[in-house]
């Protein structure tokens, strides 16, 4: 990471610290969820240039596979998250194989598709608890600190956002994320150059699925709960939103874009109603056609334009 | 009562009947995504959202203004097909020169709208519609029974794909049609206005959607929710067919839904799934799908 | 260096916050001197008409009511919100009012996966739910939690065995379920098939639907290819009139009874009486029983524009309950309200004589009752002949078979 990125991040990280003596920290968890999801997103959107629509697919596999481990095995803590770490990832191994078969629009669907069979699945499968959905999954302890304390599984999260945010900064910056990009920006120049694309692809689908795996089971401990609506496709669309509004291919879009949606959704659920998702489908359209950098990439390019250098 | 594999007949016949219903919506809504991607290259995601509009419609014609199911059978796709180029004019034309998936992007945050305004005012719970008194009864056929309006969806939805696949092969105008597709700019060389064409293309093709809806209104609850649940299935259609031909997508639209009709007498958990399962299938085999072109 | 200077500082700043949450709960004798009452519905999807909005208005009439007949010192705030039927959504609004907005008792909580969800938060956060809304069985066996859950209304039990036992006796006595895949739709399927069987009847089988499904033709199918004298719809709300309808449309009905088993009086109304004469099922509350409920009724829809049916009359007397609990013991502290609640008998036009028990199940009469013919109905919304009041004891599941750990001897 430059210079100005790691002021910016420990920045960041000093407010996380901070925040929960002023705001309700379910919430700013619940964003933190989303924002680690985004990011592991954006890595694939953003710097991969592949479009999956099937994200939520990881982030639903890995809650019911934390949920089934904490509740079920009772399985310490750390090792659930691990395991539904790990099922997102294998998920997205076999989803990616399938997937990198077809480009552009068709990956799109397929991705959409074999989702919306997880979904099916989930919905079927006795241990998720289809519509009653997985409850009361126990938080555990850590270090001897009991989690079922939301001060205590705060920090605890915020490790885990802090953490995986700094893997995706090492990964994108890493040899492997130049190749990513090369891939994004020319596939058939990257083929010619004796790069095996789709073994890059698939790496960095797994690695996605796995991150926002990760995303999916802190989000089941923080609530306690897994449920259908984490791997709704309506889910995978937020995703897309939060990457797009934020900015795809810059480091803090993702956490941008998933606090202003989560904060949105939040403040305007209980005013509005229904009309959450006309909002959300017409930010969708007005980021489309006018503001495709999103807000950090559009402030960026603003601050370019007026201090006349490159910013990062 | 005879049975076969152990199923009753009537049961077997009743489901086959259902899986061809549904499988004539895959029909005309693949159709419509079909010729839309020939013409524009985007997959158009509010073709759900539009599908439930037509239905939408349908109902709010007999509940506000009183106009019957045979009117709607005409008006609702033509209001779709309005709204489609309204959308196309103020929304879809600035993105053909970008990548592709913003096309996809756009249509899906439309989609959430539509869905979400009817939702709010509607709520989600569905509407119900009367089958019209023409079409209400059923055939007793004796080895099954045959609701009126379920066989008029599946006759009604085959003759508009048939009608579409006529214009579009074998008359001037799907000539002009399929020469766009093929070289926009040399076509526009000729004089055709291509730009006309690409916007009636959309409004066409989401009209196709609106008449799905208004098909499905008297059999289905008519909520927001419908289209967005049909328009996944459809896709996973879509890519087992390859978009390459209009016959190839109504032939695979039919044969999946009766594909999942069959699963559902003989192996009722898998039917939500089986279509997914094929398409996983058929990538693993044929990526390009049935049939599709390889580029 | 920097670097470490910053990381140093962001350690530091970790450890106070845990001093701040350490802010002592105000143990005053009514909280914030407020007392808040929540109603968490379906507000727009399949099970709006049988609570939704009708549930709020019948706890607005209850603290009018209230404050008009006892003049309590304390101030009394609603609010409501709606679950969309999901129960993430459910459960994180109460945590969020529990947490932050100080909400002493949530009610309705129709939708059993919910109720469940929400029961457990209740549980941790030891504040009070009276479940007014929710059928299923589990929240007083299983899923019980005796010192903050009250089951109000009714449960799966009352109403599997009035009708499991009256058609099986009529020798209707094979039966298929159409069930709604949730936790609701599976106690319904459950209780229902050993009321049929303890009466001599035979279950063939079952087939599942999602909630809010949209098209029941595939399933009456299945249903229809069992053979069974009897299929039983083990759904409510929508999901009930829209199966009515199907069946109607194949044809089913002419060769099978269907029984509705979750049905109420909105239901009917939603259906008319030409398609439904003649069915029987179990409700704890009709508006046309006696003098108090028809006046009780009819206040309601004159606010409402519908009869309330066994919910929103349930939600009247549970709010009613609970404030004057928290008026007797002058406090809101949840141990000391529901042992009030507890103690003292129910007496109000929904229920006579009442009891919570020590299990939180509310035992009161259930009727059974069959839908009249059209040309028995003498005025908009008289749709039941009451054949058999079902004495509480009867009703529900006796305390011995009682599966609920907590209240195990």
């Amino acid at each position: 990471m430059n210079r100005r990125v790691t002021v910016a991040y420990l920045f960041g990280l000093g407010l996380l610290l901070l925040a929960p003596m002023f705001i309700y920290p379910i919430l700013v968890m619940k964003v933190l969820c989303f924002a680690l999801f985004a990011c592991a997103f954006n890595l694939l959107l953003g710097y991969t240039g592949l479009l999956s629509f099937g994200h939520a697919a990881f982030l639903g596999t890995a809650g019911y596979v934390t949920g089934h481990a904490l509740k079920v095995w009772e399985l310490p803590t750390l090792l659930g998250l691990l395991v539904g770490t790990g099922a997102a990832a294998l998920l997205g191994w076999v989803i990616g194989s399938l997937a990198i078969r077809r480009q552009g629009i068709y990956f799109a669907m397929v991705t959409l598709a074999l989702a919306q069979m997880v979904f099916f699945f989930f919905l079927q499968a006795p241990f998720t608890g289809g519509e009653d959905g997985l409850q009361g999954v126990p938080r555990g302890t850590l270090f001897g600190l009991d989690l079922a304390d939301d001060i205590n599984l705060y920090y605890l999260v915020v490790a885990i956002f802090a953490g995986s945010f700094w893997l995706i900064q090492r990964a994108i910056h890493s040899p492997f994320g130049q190749i990513l990009k090369a891939i994004r920006e020319n596939e058939p120049r990257a083929i010619s150059l004796g790069y095996d694309v789709a073994k890059y692809k698939l790496l960095a689908f797994v690695l996605s699925a796995g991150l926002a795996g990760l995303a999916g089971a802190t989000k089941t401990l923080v609530f306690k709960f897994a449920t259908l609506t984490d791997a709704h496709w309506h889910t995978s669309g937020e995703v897309v939103l939060m990457t797009l509004l934020g900015g795809m291919g810059t480091v803090f879009g993702p956490l941008v874009g998933a606090t202003v949606i989560v904060t949105l959704q939040n403040e305007l659920a209980d005013k509005v109603g229904s009309l959450v998702t006309v909002i959300m489908g017409a930010i969708f359209v007005i980021c489309v056609l006018a503001f495709r950098r999103g807000i950090v990439g559009e402030s960026l390019a603003l601050y370019k334009r007026v201090i006349g250098q490159k910013p990062l | 009562m005879t049975e076969i594999f152990g199923v009753p007949i009537q049961a077997l016949f009743g489901q086959l009947m259902l899986g061809l219903v549904n499988g004539s919506f895959y029909a005309v809504l693949s159709l419509g995504l079909a010729v839309i991607f020939g013409m524009l290259n985007i997959i158009n995601f509010s073709h759900g959202a539009l599908y439930m509009t037509g239905a939408m419609l349908t109902w709010i014609g007999l509940e506000y203004l009183g106009i019957g199911y045979w009117w709607m059978l005409v008006l609702a796709p033509i209001c779709v097909g309005i709204i489609g180029i309204a959308i196309e004019r103020l929304m879809l034309q600035w993105l053909y020169k970008l990548d592709h998936l913003y096309g996809l992007l756009l249509t899906f945050g439309l989609a959430l709208m539509i869905e979400g305004l009817f939702r709010d005012l509607y709520g989600v719970a569905g509407q119900p519609y009367s089958i019209p008194e023409e079409l209400s009864g059923a055939f007793n056929l004796g080895f099954m029974f045959l609701p009126k309006y379920r066989a008029w969806i599946i006759v009604a939805s085959l003759s508009v794909c048939l009608a579409t696949w006529y214009v579009i092969e074998k008359t001037r105008l799907g000539a002009y049609l399929r020469a766009a597709t093929e070289n926009p700019k040399l076509t526009q060389a000729f004089g055709i206005n291509v730009p006309l064409m690409v916007m009636l293309t959309y409004g066409f093709g989401v009209g196709l959607a609106g008449f799905a809806g208004v098909l499905a209104a008297p059999a289905t609850q008519i909520g927001p929710l419908m289209g967005s649940n049909l328009i996944i299935v459809v896709f996973a259609v879509v890519v087992i067919g390859g978009m390459g031909s209009i016959l190839g997508s109504v032939v695979t639209g039919l044969g999946l839904g009766i594909i999942e009709g069959m699963t559902k007498v003989f192996w009722p958990e898998a039917s939500a799934t089986v279509v997914f399962m094929i398409m996983a299938v058929v990538l693993m085999i044929r990526p390009a799908g049935l049939f599709g072109r390889e580029k | 260096m920097m670097k470490r200077k910053l990381l140093t500082l962001a350690i530091s700043a970790m450890l106070m916050p845990a001093a701040g949450s350490a802010m002592a709960q105000a143990k005053g004798k009514i909280s914030g001197d407020v007392v808040k009452i929540a109603v968490l519905t379906d507000m727009s999807g399949v099970y709006s008409d049988l609570g939704g909005k009708g549930s709020v208005v019948a706890a607005e009439m209850a603290i009018e009511d209230f404050k008009a007949q006892f003049k309590p010192k304390f101030k009394i705030d609603l609010v409501s919100a709606d679950h969309q039927n999901k129960a993430d959504v459910g459960s994180n609004k109460v945590r969020e009012w529990y947490d932050t907005q100080g909400v002493d008792m949530v009610t309705d909580v129709l939708n059993s996966g919910v109720a469940l969800a929400v029961a457990k938060v209740t549980t941790e956060k030891n504040k009070i739910m009276l479940n007014t809304g929710a059928a299923s069985t589990r929240l007083t066996n299983e899923d019980c939690a005796p010192n903050n859950v009250v089951h109000y209304v009714y449960d799966t039990y009352a109403l599997a065995n009035g009708p499991g036992k009256a058609v099986t006796k009529q020798g209707k006595d094979s039966w298929f379920f159409l069930t709604a895949d949730y936790a609701f739709g599976h106690s319904l399927e459950k209780d229902t098939m050993e009321a049929v069987k303890a009466n001599g009847g035979k279950v063939l089988g079952a087939v599942r639907h999602p909630l809010n499904a949209s098209d029941f033709s595939s399933f009456l199918l299945q249903a229809q290819a069992s053979k069974a004298k009897v299929i039983g719809l083990a759904n409510a709300g929508g999901d009930t009139i829209n199966s009515i309808k199907a069946a109607n449309e194949f044809g089913i009905t002419k060769g099978q009874t269907l029984v509705g088993l979750l049905t109420t009086v909105v239901d009917i109304h939603a259906l008319g009486l030409q398609t439904t004469q003649g069915m029987m099922f179990t409700e704890g509350f009709y508006w046309n029983l006696n003098k108090e409920t028809r006046e009780f009724s009819r206040r309601f829809f004159s606010r409402h524009k519908k009869m309330p049916n066994m919910l929103p009359a349930g939600t009247y007397s549970a709010v009613m309950h609970y404030l004057k609990a928290v008026q007797a013991t002058g406090t809101d502290d949840t141990a000391a309200v529901m042992k009030q609640m507890k103690a003292t008998p129910i007496n109000d036009p929904f229920a006579k004589g009442g009891k919570i028990r020590e299990d939180g199940r509310m035992v009161h009469d259930m009727y059974l009752v069959e839908v009249k013919k059209p040309a028995e109905s003498k005025e908009p919304w008289d749709y039941y002949h009451v054949k058999q009041v079902i004495p509480g004891d009867q009703a529900f599941q006796p305390m011995a078979a009682s599966r609920c750990a907590a209240v195990k001897k």
